[in-house]
């Protein structure tokens, strides 16, 4: 039986085509998934994203726990207020997860995948093991991510509440039983917001009554691609680790001291170079990249881990895993044919405007 | 439910076809199939003068969501392509059975659209087809299934 958020009524009202998704039942699209891209890139949409995995991490020895479980270092988190962007590595570097950790007044918040939900909870659990810490999974929390230009207006014009405009990029404040975070997964301004299950459909209500866009998973796939961001289970997984998949910033090497799980793995293979890269491919011909489409240069090869057609861009992009040394311009099988494309850094586009060379 | 008009008649892979006056077949792909596939981003279509047998792959449609072919409902020739469709393929989403047309064939045998669906028929088939798979796409689709690519969610 697929888990429904608290939002699932509001969903169905709006429209939305329900389909089941890493065991929820959660909206694809309400009409046109190309118009829900549009209406975050241009003015401001919204996404439930309850089914997302939640933990709350608390006790004297919380900031130690996780600068031995996640790869970036919560240590740089300055004071309660801030969050950083990170992976859980196993002990070979490969990537259980990607996490956002937000530090609150007396303890930390972990926010993970949906689809892995099954590893990661268990997975934090049994490392906890030797830590003065307590992890408490919040499924009585919702979350909507309300992502665009017009994000942060229309978030205060629909709840009254001004926080979220002093917060910078990666802030994140609690105001009451809310907790409201400047970040996101579109490349655009926006907040992310936890609220009790029961304040979701309120405000649900009171954004869209403020002109917020419902929008999909669909056109959450989209946005995210354009913005260059790594997708779980696609573009990463646990057999690849942070340095092959574009993710090296993540990983805080100093101070050399601090032994986080993965951290042997990852600093032999740096000493060694990595094989692979994970990089950004643009099809220079009319079409749609996807997923698993294989990928040439004249002497590498390698696979799109994600694909579709930008409609910001109005061409197919997409993510490949090549050779470290591929460089500039391949050869895309496309249904079988062979098309034009190029290597670019991702992402492609930032505050709607296309940001490669 | 999705839109059938009665002048035309229904492939069972979701094309549909007019008889016209000047003797041609006009193509294109139903509401229903419109609908099933999402927002359309590219369409190829077959090449002028190309001769396509019934049932024969002759161009493709692709929507976000996934790629389908597209077949000839007749044997003939392909006499006229929609080039409009190349800048705004979404026509293919608005006006499926107007703007959005895709081809035209020059038939070799008239009766051969005999042998499709008429409107009635169509609806029930793809009542059918909803009923069997929860409205997915499923023969629609030959590209990426939706579970596939949207396996995984993330931050």
């Amino acid at each position: 039986m697929a888990g429904r958020t608290p939002l699932f009524d509001a969903h169905v009202r709006a429209g939305a085509r329900m389909v089941p998704f890493a065991g929820w039942e959660m909206p694809l699209q309400y009409g046109s998934q190309v118009a829900e891209h549009h209406a975050v890139r241009n003015e401001a949409g919204m996404f439930d994203v309850s089914h997302m995995t939640v933990t709350d991490v608390s006790g004297a020895a919380a900031a130690a726990f996780l600068r031995r479980v996640v790869a970036n270092d919560v240590e740089r988190l300055a004071g309660p207020g801030k969050a950083l962007y990170g992976a859980v590595l196993n002990e070979s570097g490969g990537v259980v997860d990607d996490v956002i950790v937000y530090r609150l007044a007396g303890r930390y918040r972990v926010v993970s995948n949906a689809g892995t939900r099954d590893r990661v909870v268990p997975w934090l659990s049994e490392r906890a093991g030797p830590f003065d810490v307590a992890l408490r999974e919040r499924r009585d929390l919702a979350m909507l991510a309300v992502q665009g230009p017009q994000a942060l207006a229309r978030f205060q014009e629909a709840t009254g509440r001004t926080e979220a405009s002093e917060l910078a990029f990666f802030d994140v404040c609690e105001a009451g039983d809310w907790m409201i975070a400047r970040t996101g997964y579109t490349g655009e301004d926006g907040v992310e917001v936890l609220v009790p299950a029961a304040a979701a459909e309120p405000l649900w209500r009171d954004l869209l009554q403020a002109g917020v866009a419902p929008a999909g998973l669909g056109a959450r796939d989209t946005l995210r691609l354009e913005a260059g961001l790594n997708l779980h289970g696609q573009d990463m997984d646990e057999s690849v680790t942070p340095l092959e998949s574009n993710m090296a910033w993540t990983v805080a090497w100093d101070p050399p001291e601090r032994d986080f799980v993965g951290r042997g793995a990852l600093e032999a293979q740096r000493r060694h170079g990595s094989p692979d890269k994970l990089t950004g491919i643009v099809l220079e011909e009319r079409g749609v990249l996807r997923r698993g489409m294989a990928v040439r240069t004249e002497t590498d090869a390698g696979v799109l881990t994600s694909g579709a057609f930008s409609p910001t861009l109005g061409c197919g992009i997409g993510l490949a895993r090549l050779p470290r040394s591929a460089r500039g311009a391949v050869r895309i099988e496309v249904r079988g044919a062979s098309r034009r494309g190029r290597i670019v850094r991702p992402p492609f586009v930032r505050h709607g405007k296309r940001v490669y060379e | 439910m999705s839109e059938c008009p009665t002048e035309l008649v229904y492939a069972e892979t979701h094309e549909w076809a007019r008889l016209d006056e000047d003797g041609n077949v006009l193509v294109g792909i139903s509401d229903y199939a419109q609908d099933q596939l999402g927002d359309v981003v590219y369409v190829e279509l077959p090449e002028l003068d190309r001769s396509v047998g019934a049932a024969e792959e002759a161009g493709v449609v692709e929507s976000v969501k996934a790629a389908s072919d597209i077949y000839a409902p007749v044997t003939g020739t392909v006499v006229a392509v929609n080039d409009g469709l190349e800048d705004a393929p979404e026509l293919v989403n608005g006006d499926p059975y107007g703007d959005g047309w895709l081809f035209a064939i020059e038939p070799a045998d008239e009766s051969e659209l005999e042998d499709l669906m008429d409107a009635e028929t169509y609806a029930e088939f793809c009542e059918s087809a909803a009923d069997a798979d929860a409205g997915d796409v499923d023969d629609l689709v030959d590209g990426d299934e939706l579970d596939e690519s949207f396996s995984v969610d993330d931050d």
